[in-house]
């Protein structure tokens, strides 16, 4: 099993080919059409994070000691990121998942997508993924 | 004789690049840009002027009163008020409602009755219920319609006996819909309500004759006309200001002050509690100079012709929906594409430079209305032009293939 710091390593060479935003953002698109989509039970009021512009669904699993992830947007973009956040994030262990950053993000040159004035409910859903993973910590003690 | 050339160069920040890219700019509706003449009179004040007003004795504070209560003559010739005390300087629209909506709480009862519409701004709501809650006065909402106007039927409907006040923009900020002030005015009248306009988004496009209108009170933003943020304008009738308690204590708005009894001070000071924006009261009347050397009639037919032009370009799109279609509205366009996100297009247009609003531009209800999540909103002004038009649509066409 790869850890974080690994998968954002991936993350970060899998960007690098691109040469100009269109390509970046053709990625992120196609990532975000390829996100499985969240099962319609989890797709609730509860797991709503609402953005002042686009609605991010989360909802975690505890698989033996491992966190799993499944998300959803309503936009694209919002989505797309949600793809790459769950790629590194899913199928870790609470405690790496706490001691984990986001700032693979600004190397890949999206960094605007989790400023709060963006308002596009990622910044909330990773402290949504972050309050997942307290929890679950304080249940495997 | 009206340049677009001549007046860009009046905005340094038009020539920045954004993402690599000239900034094309479509969100004046949410904050205008600032002209040189504008910079200069804020840099000028803190170079020359700086000093605390209406109370010092000194030559600094003395030039400082004249140039803050200049800009409050102009400000007044402006608008055409009555008299320069009728024009309180807040620190925008936001404040001039509260303030408002603050001081009536001692004059409303339980069952008095309060009107505003389906397409404010929330700051033309929420300040409202507020005061329904403190007093317990009933809100009700005059419909839209499906073009985006008011239903004014329904307004006819709702006003009566117990109805005290009125509340309605002069434009709606998310659709760009010209209301009809004037007959929302007079009819309210008729029943002895009193009405607030709230012109946030019209007085970038059109000039308010506010004795002509009969408007007991008209509020304002300066960062929508060319001014600086954290300044605007409460207008309102002598009699109806006199009437109302202060809203906020402090300096400035007392006559005397011991502790058995503080009297308070004239108009319009009496509503200026503690030491006000200066350089932004003084910029907000420069500002006003400033459009109003370009001149709101050249202004309008420009704006008019620019709103034509890229509605009929954007008609031409696949799968665009235009919200807002009254015959009369402001150089506004707030439109969505099926099957895409307003969000995905605004990102997109962000990193080719185009600065547009995405979202549900502060009017929950509007959005609920149409039942959509937002839009994407496109605002012009004066010193915009068509080529930047033709990159908006251009950019849109690439956002459109990349998204679907």
């Amino acid at each position: 099993m790869k850890t974080i710091a690994e998968r954002q390593q991936e993350v970060i060479e899998e960007f690098s080919i691109f040469d100009d935003w269109m390509q970046r953002y053709e990625h992120m698109i196609d990532l975000g059409k390829s996100l499985p989509l969240i099962p319609v039970e989890y797709k609730t009021e509860d797991n709503i994070i609402k953005g002042c512009q686009s609605k991010v669904w989360v909802h975690a699993d505890l698989e033996k000691d491992q966190l799993v992830f499944t998300a959803d947007s309503d936009a694209i973009i919002t989505k797309g990121i949600i793809a790459i956040l769950i790629r590194v994030f899913s199928h870790q262990h609470p405690k790496a998942i706490l001691e984990a950053n986001t700032d693979f993000i600004d190397e890949i040159g999206l960094k605007e997508h989790l400023s709060p004035t963006r308002a596009n409910g990622l910044v909330s859903m990773i402290k949504q993924i972050k309050m997942y993973a307290i929890a679950y910590q304080t249940q495997l003690n | 004789m009206f340049d677009v050339t001549k007046i860009r160069a009046d905005f340094p920040i038009l020539s920045r690049k954004v993402n690599g890219q000239p900034l094309v700019y479509f969100d004046n509706a949410a904050t205008s840009q600032t002209p040189t003449q504008v910079i200069d009179v804020i840099t000028d004040y803190y170079t020359r002027l700086n000093s605390n007003i209406h109370r010092g004795v000194h030559k600094l504070s003395q030039e400082a009163t004249e140039a803050y209560e200049a800009a409050r003559q102009t400000v007044q010739k402006h608008f055409n008020a009555a008299h320069a005390h009728e024009i309180i300087l807040t620190a925008g629209t936001t404040e001039s409602i509260n303030l408002i909506a603050s001081s009536y709480t001692g004059l409303l009862k339980a069952g008095d009755e309060l009107i505003i519409s389906a397409l404010e701004h929330h700051s033309n709501i929420v300040p409202w219920q507020m005061l329904c809650e403190r007093t317990g006065a009933q809100l009700k909402v005059i419909p839209m319609t499906p073009k985006g106007t008011l239903d004014m039927q329904a307004y006819d409907a709702l006003l009566n006996s117990k109805t005290r006040l009125v509340f309605v923009n002069h434009v709606s900020n998310a659709l760009g819909t010209i209301n009809a002030i004037e007959e929302i005015i007079n009819k309210a009248h008729a029943v002895a309500a009193e009405v607030l306009i709230d012109g946030a988004q019209a007085c970038p496009h059109i000039k308010p004759d506010l004795q002509a209108l009969d408007v007991d009170y008209y509020v304002t933003s300066a960062h929508k006309l060319c001014g600086p943020t954290g300044v605007g304008m409460l207008y309102g009738k002598e009699a109806l200001l006199n009437k109302l308690p202060p809203y906020q204590g402090g300096g400035e708005m007392i006559a005397t002050v011991t502790f058995e009894k503080t009297t308070y001070a004239d108009l319009p000071h009496k509503f200026e509690a503690g030491t006000p924006n200066i350089a932004g009261g003084i910029a907000f009347g420069a500002a006003l100079d400033y459009m109003n050397s370009i001149g709101f009639e050249a202004i309008a037919s420009y704006e008019a012709d620019l709103l034509n032009y890229a509605t009929t370009k954007l008609k031409k799109l696949p799968g665009i929906k235009i919200y807002g279609e009254s015959a009369l509205k402001t150089a506004v366009i707030s439109f969505n594409v099926m099957g895409l996100h307003p969000y995905d297009i605004g990102s997109i247009l962000d990193q080719m430079g185009i600065a547009v609003r995405t979202g549900h531009h502060c009017a929950q209800p509007i959005m609920d209305y149409y039942q959509i999540p937002g839009t994407v909103r496109a605002s012009f002004s004066f010193y915009n032009t068509k080529e930047e038009i033709d990159q908006l649509v251009e950019g849109l066409q690439k956002a459109i293939i990349m998204l679907q």
